[in-house]
């Protein structure tokens, strides 16, 4: 509630911005180390993003950020323009993400609303040190920039409006050069300037890589051109010159960049350019950015309830007892148009919030970085399927148990090279990282080929902290490897800095079910372990059957039903204890009465007058017995409410939901009720 | 503004302090002090949820929103009795917890004053008065007062002693 106050439009506007910029930035940092050299495009993105930054906060007032935006600019503007050849890519990477954390911790108080009050002076130290020395190795290169002029074009008498046609002609020379300096300066603002250049002319100094034929030839195009002066300067005094007197005087900067933060505020900049290849991407990113606008998640919540409320109230529409056993064609009609644009805009909503999930993958790329520093183990992460898309609200729940997952995959299960080496493995481990689409559920897998899991060690620490309830003769591998699950439970002897508190993997299973997910683990001994996170796309809106039991309904997720048939008396075995067990095709699964679970009073108790649903879940199936069926429908999944959950968690129920009619159906947990 | 925005929330507040809702449970009669109330409905389908105390009758439907009822008169051990059309749902909102209360028959809306109001007799024998805060006095009339929030919050007392 706090927040909504604090965060101003603008403030908001700068936080989520900085922030994708910074996701954006780490990403290109990150493959350009990876390539170990940073390409041109590499550093121009690089160079673009950190001038962004600069901007918006030096505008919202953040001046730390601002200033250390601006030494990073500094820094790959050298890079962009000398290209210097000796230099420590690693390091330089290392710096640059340090900054990148500074900048996001400053953004994450700005959003907790606190005041952004970190000192970014050492990093600036820092990174003007890298400079220093970087320009001291390249001292030797001489820029290959290229020839200098100085021009002075007078126009012809009369021709008016001298300042503008001036300023005309700056932008014309952009396309061939990239610095300019000219003089008078303020040629739009100043009137006086037109005096000028009609007394002075109108003197331009540039550099350029074009023969002194082709600038020339630039300059007799001008209209009403009177006279022309063009000198090629030998040697850099004169420019050297021009550029001192540039730098007391900041006012004077003209900067290209179509950003508006600029226009608006002077700033201090030391360089002038006009870049030429720099533009045109520039313009390019403000076209795309143009056509997304940004939503607030609250309002995208809201909208969903909205859109769940019409659907149960075109529910409450249609299927309106009154209507019943009336013959109203035209109403069908329109019912069916209705339901159809319902249904779309249900879609729509749905699609709205569902984001990618490569931006949650990426950030594991700086995770596995800084470990393989730390650890100094040698390990490759690879990615598969970052465009799977998930609601957005699910993706802040995988967000974290994933990070532990890979920290933990990084710490635990990659050995360190000369163990590979010894055991035959390459020498680089390799994380895997995969998210596809299953039916209604999406998979993430992680995989890694370390060391795989120690059966022994599991169970040995299982004993220790009296985990288990089974004999270990009786577990199967899975149920073993699933142990690790539980709370309070951690391997590793030696707690580290990343992973072994043993307060790790019963979070991540906690976080994944909360959001109605499963998590799995599969190992082999020396071939690595395979952690499967299975969560639903989405949670509010669930294809359903609705079932009556008695006068109770419930409604079961149509996606875990395989079958409903009617049984037929002998088909029913029941062995010593009661349990009542089924036989189709050969498999033998057990039944569950709702009304004998639920203690439920129904008529309908004996096996023939009813209805068998098969519902599966994993790889477990049971069979659930119920009075009948109600028919299939698309139901909005609401919690039971915090005092019912407060007395008791029922096992079994998923939470409820409302009916055309307005009555009330439970929804039930498939996996739960198997896990009974 | 400010002031009177001011003085206008000390006016609810005083409407509010020292009036009750009054209810009766069989030959009892009982008060909620009326800040807690939103509404008072007649009683509806109710949706029965399993593995519940049996206090809990189970859920309902209220214009969308999904609240939990509890029938009082098993809450307070009492014989239950079959609803009918006296039976009132009440709707208090406790702690941003909404839940229905089943009724007998729900009286009127009482301003007991202050020294109205005495503490209920302290005695350490079987009876329950855990769920009464005070004692009204209105008229001949003696009312119950309830301490709503312990009317809630007490049971996950009773389920650990269920447990052991």
């Amino acid at each position: 509630m706090t927040n909504l106050y604090i965060n101003e439009p603008m403030l908001d506007m700068f936080i989520f911005e900085t922030s994708q910029l910074i996701g954006q930035l780490e990403k290109s940092i990150l493959s350009s180390e990876k390539s170990n050299c940073y390409t041109l495009e590499g550093i121009n993105e690089i160079f673009r993003i950190m001038h962004t930054i600069k901007g918006s906060a030096a505008m919202m007032m953040f001046n730390d950020i601002a200033t250390l935006a601006h030494s990073t600019e500094d820094l790959f503007y050298f890079l962009r323009e000398k290209r210097p050849k000796i230099m420590d890519c690693s390091i330089l990477s290392d710096l640059v993400l340090d900054g990148v954390d500074f900048i996001k911790m400053e953004v994450e108080k700005i959003k907790k609303g606190e005041a952004a009050d970190g000192v970014a002076e050492d990093l600036i130290k820092k990174m003007k040190d890298f400079l220093s020395v970087i320009k001291q190795h390249n001292s030797t290169e001489v820029c290959i920039d290229k020839n200098v002029f100085q021009a002075i074009v007078y126009f012809e008498l009369g021709c008016e409006m001298e300042n503008i046609r001036a300023y005309t002609l700056i932008r014309n020379l952009s396309a061939l050069t990239h610095e300019v300096f000219y003089e008078p300066e303020n040629i739009l603002e100043d009137d006086d300037s037109i005096e000028y250049i009609r007394q002075d002319g109108f003197k331009i100094i540039f550099r350029t890589e074009y023969s002194y034929e082709k600038i020339h030839e630039f300059f007799e195009q001008t209209i009403f051109l009177r006279e022309l002066q063009l000198i090629q300067l030998e040697g850099n005094d004169k420019e050297q010159q021009f550029f001192n007197s540039e730098q007391g005087q900041p006012q004077n900067a003209f900067i290209e960049t179509g950003d508006i933060y600029k226009e608006v505020i002077p700033k201090e900049e030391t360089v002038h350019r006009l870049g030429e290849e720099y533009t045109p991407r520039e313009a390019q990113s403000a076209i795309v950015q143009q056509s997304i606008i940004s939503v607030s998640v609250p309002k995208l919540d809201k909208l969903m309830d909205l859109v769940g409320e019409m659907v149960i109230a075109e529910a409450m529409v249609i299927q309106n007892p009154d209507l019943k056993g009336l013959e109203l064609d035209n109403f069908q009609k329109a019912a069916r148009q209705l339901s159809k644009i319902t249904g779309e805009m249900q879609d729509m909503v749905m699609s709205i919030r569902m984001v990618p999930l490569s931006a949650t993958f990426h950030k594991m790329h700086r995770i596995v970085r800084d470990m393989c520093k730390k650890l100094g183990k040698e390990v490759n992460l690879e990615i598969m399927g970052e465009e799977t898309e998930v609601d957005k609200n699910i993706i802040e729940h995988i967000s974290d148990p994933l990070m532990h997952l890979v920290r933990n995959a990084l710490d635990h299960g990659i050995e360190f090279s000369e163990d590979r080496l010894a055991k035959g493995k390459s020498q680089a481990g390799t994380i895997t990282l995969e998210a596809k689409n299953a039916g209604s559920d999406v998979l993430v897998i992680l995989k890694d080929d370390g060391k795989g899991l120690s059966k022994e060690k599991i169970l040995k620490k299982a004993k220790e902290n009296s985990l288990l309830h089974k004999p270990e003769t009786e577990m199967s591998d899975k149920e073993i490897f699933n142990l690790i699950f539980l709370p309070g439970f951690s391997t590793k002897e030696n707690i580290t800095e990343f992973s072994g508190r043993g307060v790790g993997m019963d979070v991540v299973t906690k976080n994944i079910e909360m959001v109605g997910g499963a998590v799995s683990v599969d190992s082999m001994p020396d071939s690595g372990t395979t952690i499967t996170l299975k969560i639903p796309l989405t949670l509010a809106i669930i294809d359903g059957m609705n079932i009556k039991v008695g006068d109770a309904r419930y409604t079961i997720p149509t996606v875990s039903i395989k079958e409903s048939f009617r049984p037929k008396e002998d088909d029913i075995i029941t062995d010593p204890e009661g349990n009542e067990m089924i036989m189709v095709r050969g498999q033998c699964y057990p039944v569950l009465r709702i009304h004998e679970h639920f203690k439920v009073e129904t008529s309908s108790t004996q096996i023939c007058e009813g209805i068998i649903i098969m519902a599966q879940q994993e790889d477990k199936t049971l069979c659930i017995f119920a009075d009948e069926l109600l028919g299939q429908q698309q139901v909005v999944v609401k919690g039971l409410p915090e005092y019912i959950k407060k007395i008791k968690k029922i096992k079994g129920l998923a939470g409820c939901t409302l009916l055309g009619d307005g009555s009330i159906s439970l929804i039930l947990d498939i996996a739960g009720m198997i896990g009974l | 503004m400010a002031e009177s925005v001011e003085n206008s929330m000390d006016m609810e507040e005083d409407t509010q302090t020292g009036r009750f809702l009054t209810f009766s449970l069989g030959k009892e009669s009982y008060g909620i002090e009326i800040k807690y109330v939103t509404e008072i409905i007649g009683i509806q389908a109710i949706t029965e949820i399993p593995e519940l105390p049996e206090y809990v009758k189970g859920i309902i439907n209220l214009r969308g929103k999904i609240i939990p009822v509890m029938d009082v008169r098993l809450r307070f051990k009492k014989q239950a009795r079959a609803y009918n059309d006296r039976t009132c749902i009440v709707v208090i909102d406790i702690k941003e917890i909404s839940i229905g209360l089943i009724v007998d028959t729900v009286s009127e809306v009482l301003t007991i004053p202050e020294e109205g109001i005495v503490e209920p007799p302290k005695m350490n024998k079987g009876f329950n008065n855990r769920y009464i805060k005070n004692i009204g006095k209105s008229g001949n009339d003696v009312k119950l007062l309830l301490d709503c929030e312990k009317l809630l919050t007490e049971d996950e007392m009773e389920n650990l002693t269920e447990v052991i």
